[in-house]
């Protein structure tokens, strides 16, 4: 046995390194933000260079759920069925304008923030957010499921 | 250009309000209680054929007496022609009869003028809201609908029919 075979480390660290390399996203595309997405997916950007590449159109089968367009009222509750239905541990990204905060449909009919009905993680702000910020978001998430705080 | 309107005021007489065409646009306001008559008669007359109902809206307008309007857009495949038909209501009793019975097309945009500003169409089969949900209160097209107001959340998964 040499020097360098053998690290140790406590098993929660490692479990969390596990599970920041392999987030399976659930997308909720409802409008425009969504077709960023696909950019996001796609080869140029390519989500799986951060390992969250296994899109799942299964609550169930998820751990992040990517909110991505305008949210109204009527859906508000499909929505947060569809949170309720992803195990334990899960995570939320808004992206862009309308799902973090109702973006310019300040109406009668658009939630103002999907964070009323369900709890989030990351905020992605634009409109449409370009597909380096929903990377960005990731790293971010990342960074929070190695409980590291970040600086500036 | 005016056939359609010559034709109405011909058959309708003192049911035809107002009518006014100006740059190939026809419109008439006729009674309301006239409304299926008049929309049978544009469709089944020949000459006329206005067989596509386009499209039907309702408006408010607050300051008048008879506040709201639901306006008819029919065009005719043959002629290549348009008309626009009006009818007005008083808030106090915003009923038109409908014209599913002549349209199956006018379901939905009735049920859409029903959810918007609380027009209600007599004789309709399905009346009941079409883009807000069942629990929402207020007609929030109308112009009297507070800007900020927001309704509750509904609770009830409308997925899941308990
Ligand atoms: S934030 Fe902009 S791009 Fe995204 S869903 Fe809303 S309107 Fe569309």
């Amino acid at each position: 046995m040499q020097l360098g075979d053998i690290i140790t480390t406590r098993i929660d660290e490692v479990v969390k390194w596990g599970r920041k390399f392999s987030l399976w996203p659930m997308p909720f595309g409802t409008a425009c933000c969504a077709i960023e997405f696909m950019g996001v997916v796609s080869s140029h950007f390519d989500i799986s260079r951060f390992g969250a590449e296994l899109v799942r159109f299964s609550p169930r089968q998820a751990d992040l759920l990517l909110v991505m367009g305008t949210v109204n009222y009527k859906q508000a509750p499909i929505l947060k069925r569809i949170y309720e239905q992803m195990c334990e541990p899960k995570w939320v990204i808004s992206m862009g304008a309308c799902a973090s905060s109702g973006g310019f449909y300040d109406n009668y009919s658009v939630v103002q923030g999907i964070d009323e009905i369900i709890p989030v993680d990351v905020y992605v702000p634009g409109c449409p957010p370009r597909p380096e910020q929903l990377l960005d978001a990731v790293i971010k998430l990342q960074q929070k499921l190695q409980g590291i705080k970040e600086e500036n | 250009m005016q056939l359609a309107l010559n034709r109405l005021k011909e058959t309708f007489g003192d049911s035809i309000l107002e009518t006014h065409s100006c740059l190939g646009n026809e419109t008439a306001v006729v009674e309301k209680e006239k409304i299926v008559e008049v929309i049978r008669f544009l469709r089944d007359t020949q000459g006329l054929e206005f067989n596509f109902m386009m499209d039907l809206a309702g408006a408010d307008y607050p300051e008048r007496s008879e506040r709201f309007e639901v306006i008819y857009h029919l065009y005719s495949l043959s002629t290549k022609k348009r008309v626009r038909i009006k009818v007005r209501v008083p808030e106090a009793n915003p009923v038109v009869p409908s014209i599913t019975s002549l349209y199956k097309a006018a379901n939905w945009f009735e049920r859409e003028a029903f959810d918007m500003y609380g027009i209600r169409f007599d004789g309709h089969p399905n009346l009941k809201r079409i883009l807000t949900f069942d629990e929402f209160e207020g007609y929030p097209l109308r112009k009297d609908y507070p800007v900020n107001k927001r309704p509750k959340i509904p609770t009830p998964d409308p997925l899941i029919k308990v």
